[in-house]
């Protein structure tokens, strides 16, 4: 059994008062790594996020960040969080940024509990959050055995038949995860699996888990629960129904970008653009992680990215 | 073998150094323990020692039938985390994993007596005439889950009228059938008002205020 330890609170306090060097929006590796390297340029930072260590948290393993050969996504960030904690960095927490707007040469912050918070320069590193299939009923029974979070859930699951929709390695670490309480585990892929070998392999080992590809969802079913889903083949008309108590959507994120849409550039799949210095099309507005454009969400890159933004907003601070 | 690794144990250490006022942890097993009510036991007993402010009660469910009702308890593994007073902070099931924090959180919050509540909220509650009851459903693995167990704890501590139970699902299918368990977190108050996830100080407080009025 694991006992997670909350990182040391050093309070620094929390000021709107204050115009802040940089304010990073979002504590996940590129946000964290960001406000390292942004507190050891002596700049005056605050950091705003719902959580401390974002999507990483939901990791139950990373075995692919350097210097660990393994460690869970928890005790990663609680790591960042400790280092982070080391700098006098203001942290609001358990808030969220809803408005982002640029008047001259400052930027006004809003959060959803209605503080405002001014800064010469952000950091955007939001992150992104789990796609929705947007079938027939999903939403409905969200929380009902629909779950965007096999990491949370699937103890509640024991015994019980589950699906699991989507073909990356996010999709095939849910069904590992699954695989340790439920009785069956179906994989609905829309074509091939494309997770790593590695993870493929150990579901199959499970002896647990039913591939069911070539099928996409077409509706979730059930009365005030999942029941069942209706799958509708992609290259044909066959449907198939699956008795299911449980559905684990992980078919990929949608960037956190909201309280941005009107400032920044966006891609067409609503992602910042960024250049290689992490500039947005806005001057004193950087971005980093897996809220931009930079191909490949990965927490190593993402931490990378963070860093790489943190120089950015300095150089842009010492020239400004 | 002890549960708490030497890091570990060296960090609560650490945070339980800046205890103010004593701590009492009363812990519900029974005479066959359960597998999980023994983690429990052995997880407060480990507690116990980190710190000379923490006294720890090992009681009978059973055998302590009268105890368990005073403080109105029907199911183990419980931890009760008193301070000067019972201020309704419970624990259902071993807090493990992300809840580690919740419990340690309630001892220091009861040690202190004093929440971080904001004003506004503490003077609403003040207007409590009838009991609540906040049972907060959890996993291990959820990381959304202390926030809101521990918004549960601190309106207990603040409200004589208010119960709150932390209760780690996977301990207790039973509940999970009769609630609807099917995500974390979960909360139900006074049996009438369920919502799921972690929200806001003030909607916490709304819910809390609407139940009472049911």
């Amino acid at each position: 059994m694991e006992f997670i330890v909350p990182a040391e609170l050093k309070a620094v306090p929390v000021e709107e008062a204050k115009c802040y060097d940089v304010i990073i929006i979002g504590a996940g590796p590129a946000g964290m790594t960001a406000a390292v390297y942004a507190a050891r340029k002596k700049l005056d930072t605050l950091v705003i996020s719902k959580d401390v260590g974002g999507q990483t948290l939901l990791a139950p393993g990373v075995e692919t960040y350097m210097g660990y050969q393994y460690i869970t996504g928890a005790e990663l960030m609680r790591k960042f969080e400790e280092q982070v904690r080391q700098f006098p960095i203001a942290l609001e927490i358990n808030d969220e940024v809803v408005k982002l707007l640029r008047d001259e040469n400052r930027f006004t912050v809003r959060t959803a509990t209605g503080k405002k918070f001014t800064g010469r320069s952000v950091i955007i590193a939001s992150g992104r959050r789990a796609r929705s299939l947007n079938v027939p009923r999903e939403r409905e029974l969200i929380g009902r055995g629909v779950s965007y979070c096999a990491t949370c859930d699937a103890p509640l699951f024991g015994g019980l038949d589950v699906a699991v929709v989507g073909s990356g390695n996010p999709a095939l670490t849910a069904v590992n995860e699954l695989t340790k309480c439920a009785r069956k585990v179906y994989t609905i892929a829309r074509s091939a699996i494309k997770a790593d070998a590695v993870l493929r392999e150990k579901a199959e080992r499970s002896g647990k888990v039913e591939f069911v590809v070539g099928y996409a969802v077409k509706e979730i079913q059930g009365g005030d629960k999942v029941e069942r889903i209706v799958l509708k083949q992609t290259a044909g008309d066959k449907e198939l129904v699956l008795d299911v108590r449980g559905v684990f959507i992980e078919i990929g994120a949608t960037p956190n970008v909201a309280f941005a849409k009107e400032l920044a550039e966006l891609s067409e799949s609503n992602e910042i653009r960024v250049d290689c210095d992490c500039k947005t099309s806005v001057a004193g507005l950087f971005a980093a992680g897996d809220v931009t454009t930079v191909p490949e969400k990965q927490i190593i890159i993402a931490a990378g990215e963070g860093a790489k933004a943190a120089l950015s907003a300095y150089q842009y601070l010492i020239e400004a | 073998m002890a549960l708490l690794s030497e890091k570990v144990r060296q960090e609560v250490e650490h945070i339980l150094e800046g205890l103010k006022g004593g701590v009492k942890l009363v812990v519900f097993t029974q005479e066959f323990e359960c597998p999980t009510c023994e983690d429990n036991r052995m997880l407060m007993e480990e507690l116990a020692a980190c710190s000379s402010k923490i006294q720890i009660e090992v009681l009978d469910f059973v055998r302590d039938k009268e105890k368990a009702e005073l403080y109105k308890l029907d199911k183990i593994p419980a931890t009760v985390v008193e301070g000067k007073e019972d201020y309704g902070i419970r624990f259902y099931g071993v807090p493990g994993g992300y809840e580690f924090a919740s419990l340690l959180h309630a001892i220091t919050m009861v040690s202190s007596g004093s929440s971080t509540l904001s004003p506004k909220t503490k003077e609403q509650l003040k207007r409590l005439s009838k009991p609540v009851h906040i049972q907060v459903f959890v996993t291990h693995t959820c990381p959304y889950c202390p926030e809101v167990v521990q918004l549960a704890h601190e309106m207990a501590l603040e409200s004589p009228l208010i119960t709150s139970d932390m209760v780690n699902a996977a301990e207790f299918p039973h509940l999970n059938h009769k609630y609807d368990i099917f995500v974390v977190p979960k909360t139900i108050i006074n049996e009438t008002i369920q919502f799921a996830g972690a929200v806001p100080e003030s909607e916490f407080l709304k819910h809390v205020l609407k139940a009472e009025k049911r």
